[in-house]
């Protein structure tokens, strides 16, 4: 009994597992931090609540970012050069529970984690109200022998990829091991490298999604507007959106988020 | 203390696989097969029989004696410099190829700085006739231009990196996602002991034939296997790690690494690694890397390319932290100065990489008995125009 009031605890706690009970799709956008410029953070998941998005990826760039595409990498460099680091995007963020309410996810490569200390890093995310991570390169296996405990300490859902190459029984691996969502790579490819999905996106989807997993599946990779999001999101409980919307803030800055964010959706 | 790899894939408490999920299925292939396929007698045999044939091995022992006589001690040269394509890089390239071609695999990448491991893989794809994309940086490609030439005279599409520094660190990630995007085809041979786990150990024992003769060629000579002294330059550490494979159980045997300095481990351009490096995860595996206290990777220097990568291998750094191994730096101007004492001293112009090697004795006094055996891993015809310019020929 008690194991089953600590779950439920839980699932109260996270605003990641309540927005999944939501019935509608879910819509998460990513953006990469300090990108147009250094103090946008703040702005950015502001308008991307206000204009309906119902998760944010926060992106902590890094010097080599091995899964992005061009468009991501770039952004990525730019942030650095605008002078972002681990400790500003925390001081950014310091308050941002006193004006978002929707789930925020911090995307980051292992290494600028490892440097602060993974379990600083954690803490300071509980403490600021970050309810995920998304680490590309901190392997399931990893993770689960020698971090785990030290995320859930902390209240943080940790939310692994899969993609159409990943075998049965590592998809089964990886569901036990998550506790919100798995996040399901749509194509072989680094984020922003194709838009649209043909048969064998559908196929992979619809393989998926009779799996009959314990977590909801959110697709990310490929997906920009409007067309792609429903095909994603007939199987899946949601879709991400990257590399588009780095796009659209580099064309039209950070004030016409909006008029990004509303077509979506329609 | 054990040196060498652990079932897990770790040395000590370096190495393992941090891959994205997208890499997992080929690193995992790679892993489950790569002891089993080496260990096949027709792997060994196609192996070895394109080594003696193709590649020219083994490698002369060669025994220096006026660099002997000038430095007090023993000196014997492992001649990697005389392989085929004039370096080391090719022992890899071969055992690699090989590989992909039991796994099925039909296209070839590969990551280059200076160009010698690109060379390298441009070789061996045209000799299994393979389709092979090289990723080089746009800066290294610049000032590279006959290897360029030469890989594309093998028939090899040499791809420019343009993100980041434009450099080797950028070539290996370009190649990790091109190898993101086509997962199924497509083998990656990355050229030194680093990556994930499995790489490092597969390149260290493709590489490791150049300690296993080394042995065999000093008992010939000095009537002993094991030399007092095994020296190697660091990059990324293949050539190294091949040069004290067979000796890293044997406490009588020194090991000694000699990192590039470039201008001076504190002079902010440096490849000094193991100075001025953390643990930290490059390129999917734990080890030594410089990085800002923020985790960010910085771009190394040095005069000599090969040498010019942010890492060690995971190996090198379980050397380094449990002290079995010595670790010097040397500047680009004891390089540099080295290589010309060679060539005037034994008619040897070494790869500038090699020149730190043999810049050791700029750093440490050898016994007259001592036998020392230097890794040459490399010829110098490469760098001649960087010999020309420093040296104003």
């Amino acid at each position: 009994m008690y194991f089953v009031l600590c779950i439920s605890y839980f699932f109260k706690m996270n605003r990641i597992n309540q927005k999944l009970l939501e019935p509608k799709k879910l819509l998460s956008i990513y953006f990469t931090a300090g990108y147009p410029n250094l103090d946008d953070t703040v702005k950015i998941i502001q308008e991307l609540e206000k204009s309906g998005v119902d998760m944010i990826e926060i992106g902590l760039p890094f010097s080599d970012p091995l899964a992005d595409g061009p468009t991501i990498q770039k952004s990525s460099t730019a942030a650095l050069k605008n002078g972002m680091t681990t400790e500003i995007l925390f001081r950014q963020l310091a308050a941002i529970r006193e004006s978002v309410s929707i789930p925020l996810i911090i995307m980051g490569y292992f290494n600028p984690i490892l440097q602060f200390g993974v379990e600083s890093f954690c803490k300071k995310c509980s403490d600021i109200g970050i309810d995920g991570l998304i680490i590309p390169d901190l392997p399931v296996d990893v993770y689960h022998e020698s971090y785990q405990t030290i995320f859930e300490k902390y209240g943080l859902l940790n939310i692994f990829l899969i993609t159409p190459q990943t075998s049965v029984e590592r998809i089964r691996f990886i569901d036990s091991v998550s506790k919100g969502f798995i996040y399901m790579v749509s194509s072989a490819s680094v984020t922003g490298a194709k838009s649209g999905f043909g048969q064998t996106q559908q196929d992979y989807f619809e393989r998926i999604a009779s799996m009959n997993l314990s977590n909801p599946q959110i697709v990310g990779f490929g997906i920009s507007n409007s067309e792609t999001f429903q095909q994603a999101t007939k199987m899946a409980k949601g879709a991400i959106i990257g590399s588009a919307f780095i796009k659209h803030l580099t064309e039209n800055g950070v004030d016409s988020i909006s008029s990004f964010i509303k077509p979506i959706r329609k | 203390m054990k040196y060498n790899i652990d079932e897990k894939g770790y040395y000590g408490e370096f190495g393992g696989a941090f891959i994205p999920e997208m890499l997992y299925p080929n690193v995992e292939e790679l892993r489950q097969k790569y002891l089993q396929i080496m260990h096949e007698s027709s792997f060994q045999k196609e192996f070895h029989q394109l080594l003696k044939d193709y590649v020219g091995r083994p490698s002369p022992l060669y025994f220096a004696s006026r660099l002997s006589e000038k430095h007090g001690c023993k000196i014997y040269l492992k001649r990697e410099d005389l392989n085929h394509t004039g370096a080391h890089k090719v022992n890899n390239t071969i055992g690699q190829i090989l590989m992909a071609k039991k796994l099925g695999k039909t296209r070839i990448i590969a990551e280059t700085g200076a160009g010698q491991h690109g060379v390298a893989t441009a070789t061996v794809c045209a000799l299994m006739g393979i389709e092979c994309v090289v990723y080089m940086g746009e800066i290294d490609i610049a000032r590279q231009a006959p290897n360029v030439a030469r890989m594309k005279m093998l028939g090899a599409e040499v791809r420019p990196a343009l993100s980041g520094s434009r450099t080797l660190k950028d070539a290996t990630n370009e190649a990790i996602r091109d190898w993101i995007n086509n997962p199924v085809d497509t083998h990656y041979i990355i050229g030194s002991a680093i990556g994930p786990h499995p790489y490092p150990d597969m390149v260290t024992r493709f590489q490791s034939v150049i300690s296993e003769e080394i042995k065999w060629q000093l008992q010939e000579k000095e009537g002993r296997e094991n030399p007092d002294y095994v020296v190697a330059c660091i990059g990324g550490g293949s050539n190294a790690a091949g040069t004290y494979y067979h000796f890293l159980d044997n406490p009588e045997v020194g090991i000694i690494a000699v990192e590039a300095a470039g201008k001076g481990i504190n002079s902010g351009e440096s490849a000094a690694t193991s100075a001025l490096g953390k643990i930290g995860i490059i390129h999917g595996c734990k080890t030594m890397l410089m990085q800002t206290n923020d985790g960010q990777i910085t771009e190394p220097y040095s005069i000599s390319a090969g040498l010019d990568y942010p890492g060690v291998g995971p190996m090198h750094s379980h050397l380094h932290a449990s002290g079995r191994a010595d670790f010097y730096s040397a500047t680009d101007d004891e390089a540099m100065k080295a290589g010309l004492e060679l060539s005037q001293l034994e008619g040897i112009i070494p790869a500038i990489e090699s020149g730190h090697a043999l810049a050791v004795f700029e750093h440490k006094k050898f016994r007259s008995e001592d036998v020392v055996v230097i890794s040459l891993s490399g010829r110098g015809d490469k760098d001649l125009n960087t010999y020309i310019e420093y040296f104003k020929l």
